[in-house]
């Protein structure tokens, strides 16, 4: 109807462009065009396969660190991976160093799981009220920058020197961090996703878990990585300055040891192992977490 | 622009004689507040819908059609006059009225097919448990994607996903279907398809349809009644009645008469001539 109108009037205003012939061409069915799809191939399937290639720069890593350090020749400042494997395998047969993964483990694992519950009661009480919102805001602005270090001596004053002053120090170096990484999410959930879970009578707590919580997933997955960084780095730095917490001592306490000890090949085990945890972690438990859900749902590439 | 005396003439139909208003729009004034101004998108609206109407907004984009229905579904409160559903003031968002929104966004893409069309049914708990996934899967082959029914929003194509938001609503069975402008990002086959869909389905269930379209076509073929409204803000132009017309009337004599004249109420009669 609309074209019907106003062709008069556009033909009037501008020059046509000269005509073309037009083209009548016959297609083939679509059984005579055979492959469509097409296996990719053993070799670039391989090479798209992630883990691999992840596998492959490790590989790298290694043979550089082993080929640098035998060059440099200088086992008390720079062992070799060789020598450090040694190190490692014979701390984990003797059980040191098993003692002392298992003892940070816990600790982090439990001040990390503290920190997250709070990070979900802070964040839906900022959501749901206006004041929840300002004591976030203020909270996360005052304490954000504070390193966790730096309120260490006070949690030893308050809580002794134990497991509670590094749960509470971890707990600090978590909250701030994936509760920011929440809200920043619950914020950004688009509108028409809110009016559909409100159309079909959800409000409060379960508007939260329904529609805020999987709509903001990407970000709660990206602050609980950072969170779970952040809790690593805290509870080493925590147990490099005091070490011994009770009966059992972690592996900051191992890697200070063996450095007194100039033991630098045991130091490079710890560190090690500190490393390997962070890529089990990361390449394991997100990784599969992500492909679960925010992969899946094509909310990340 | 437009002449008292066309407005006169368009209110053809008397309302439903006898019949209570299911949704009764009272001289409502909806604006929007943003930081630097106050939008008034519609201006002293009022029309009363009854039941079991085919009630067609129609007018040109940013006229605030989409708002209206907002306000209808109890996401927006008027600044002036009232909205009523059965008597009782509209103030929050309920399952009791079905939206279909005009944005590609409105899939959960957390859910599959099926899991989107059974989320307002877990949500609300209005069928009992062991009905869902029938209730589901009958609606996803009504909207043609039963074999698309364990695929996820984001490997659909916007029409797709559309039909998916529309099953979820008729899934529901309610009383009052809003939609908004359901069928605008479909092929004229499909579009075509899903108006004889809709039509069939009313048919059978007798839902009361308010249906936001800017094809004047399709609100007469959908419509039984329609308001055609202004540009920004948004006021009402004229309330016509349109249940002589249906699809097979396509391209008769009556039925390009009555599109030229609501051509004419939204381009201005300038126009009417060339039609
Ligand atoms: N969130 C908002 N904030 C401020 N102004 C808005 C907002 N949403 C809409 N408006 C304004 O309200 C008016 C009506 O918008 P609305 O979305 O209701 O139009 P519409 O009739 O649905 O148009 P279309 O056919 O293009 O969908 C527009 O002028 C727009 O600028
Ligand atoms: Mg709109």
């Amino acid at each position: 109807m609309a074209d019907v109108i106003h062709a008069p009037r556009g033909r009037a205003l501008f020059k046509e462009l000269p005509a073309r012939p037009s083209i009548d061409r016959t297609t083939l069915d679509s059984a005579a065009i055979g492959e469509i799809a097409r296996d990719v191939g053993f070799w670039r399937r391989c090479w798209s396969y992630t883990p691999l290639r992840r596998f492959l720069v490790l590989v790298f890593l290694g043979c550089a660190w082993e080929i640098y350090a035998r060059l440099a020749g200088n086992p008390l400042m720079f062992p070799s991976l060789s020598d450090t494997l040694v190190a490692w395998a014979t701390d984990i047969a003797n059980g040191t160093l098993t003692s002392a993964v298992w003892t940070s483990l816990r600790i982090l694992v439990l001040g990390y799981g503290v920190a997250v519950l709070l990070a979900a009661v802070l964040t839906t009480l900022a959501i749901s009220t206006r004041i929840g919102t300002d004591l976030l805001a203020t909270l996360t602005a005052m304490f954000n920058p504070l390193p966790a270090i730096a309120i260490l001596p006070l949690a030893l004053l308050w809580f002794g020197l134990g497991v509670q002053s590094l749960i509470f120090v971890i707990v600090h170096s978590v909250l701030w961090a994936v509760s920011l990484n929440t809200f920043t999410g619950f914020l950004s959930v688009s509108q028409t996703q809110r009016m559909v879970g409100r159309n079909y009578g959800l409000g409060g707590l379960r508007l939260v878990t329904h529609i805020l919580i999987p709509a903001a997933f990407p970000s709660i997955l990206a602050g609980l990585k950072i969170g779970w960084a952040f809790a690593w780095r805290t509870l080493i730095a925590a147990e490099l300055v005091f070490g011994v917490s009770g009966d059992s001592a972690g592996l900051g306490w191992y890697i200070f040891q063996n450095r007194n000890a100039l033991e630098t090949a045991h130091v490079f085990a710890g560190l090690f192992t500190v490393i390997i945890i962070g890529l089990v972690i990361e390449g394991v438990v997100f990784r599969s977490i992500e492909a679960a859900t925010v992969r899946r749902w094509g909310m990340q590439a | 622009m437009p002449s008292p005396a066309l407005t006169t003439d368009a209110v053809t139909a008397a309302p439903g004689a006898g019949k209570q208003a299911l949704l009764s729009v009272d001289g409502v004034t909806l604006q929007y507040q943003t930081k630097q101004q106050i939008v008034t998108a519609t201006y002293r609206v009022s029309f009363d819908v009854y039941p079991q109407d085919r009630f067609i907004l129609l007018g040109p984009s940013g006229c605030g059609k989409s708002t209206l229905l907002k306000g209808v579904g109890g996401f927006l409160t008027p600044v002036e006059g009232q909205i009523q559903l059965n008597n009782t003031k509209v103030t929050a968002p309920g399952a009791d009225r079905m939206i279909v929104f005009q944005e590609f966004d409105q899939l959960l893409p957390w859910q599959t097919v099926l899991g989107n069309v059974m989320f307002p049914m877990r949500t609300t708990s209005r069928f009992p448990r062991n009905e869902w996934k029938d209730r589901a899967m009958r609606a996803v082959e009504k909207v043609g994607l039963a074999k698309f029914a364990n695929s996820y929003p984001h490997t659909l194509s916007g029409g797709m996903k559309q039909r998916v938001a529309i099953a979820r609503a008729l899934a529901m069975e309610p009383k009052i279907l809003l939609m908004d402008e359901p069928f605008a990002a479909l092929d004229a086959l499909t579009r075509r398809r899903m108006q004889d869909e809709l039509l069939e389905l009313w048919n059978d269930i007798r839902f009361t349809l308010i249906f936001v379209t800017h094809s004047i076509q399709e609100a007469i073929i959908i419509g039984s009644r329609i308001v055609v409204m202004t540009p920004h803000p948004g006021q009402i132009r004229a309330e016509l009645d349109a249940t002589a017309y249906t699809q097979e009337h396509a391209g008769s004599e009556d039925f390009m008469a009555f599109n030229r004249k609501i051509n004419g109420m939204l381009f201005g009669s300038e126009n009417i001539a060339h039609g």
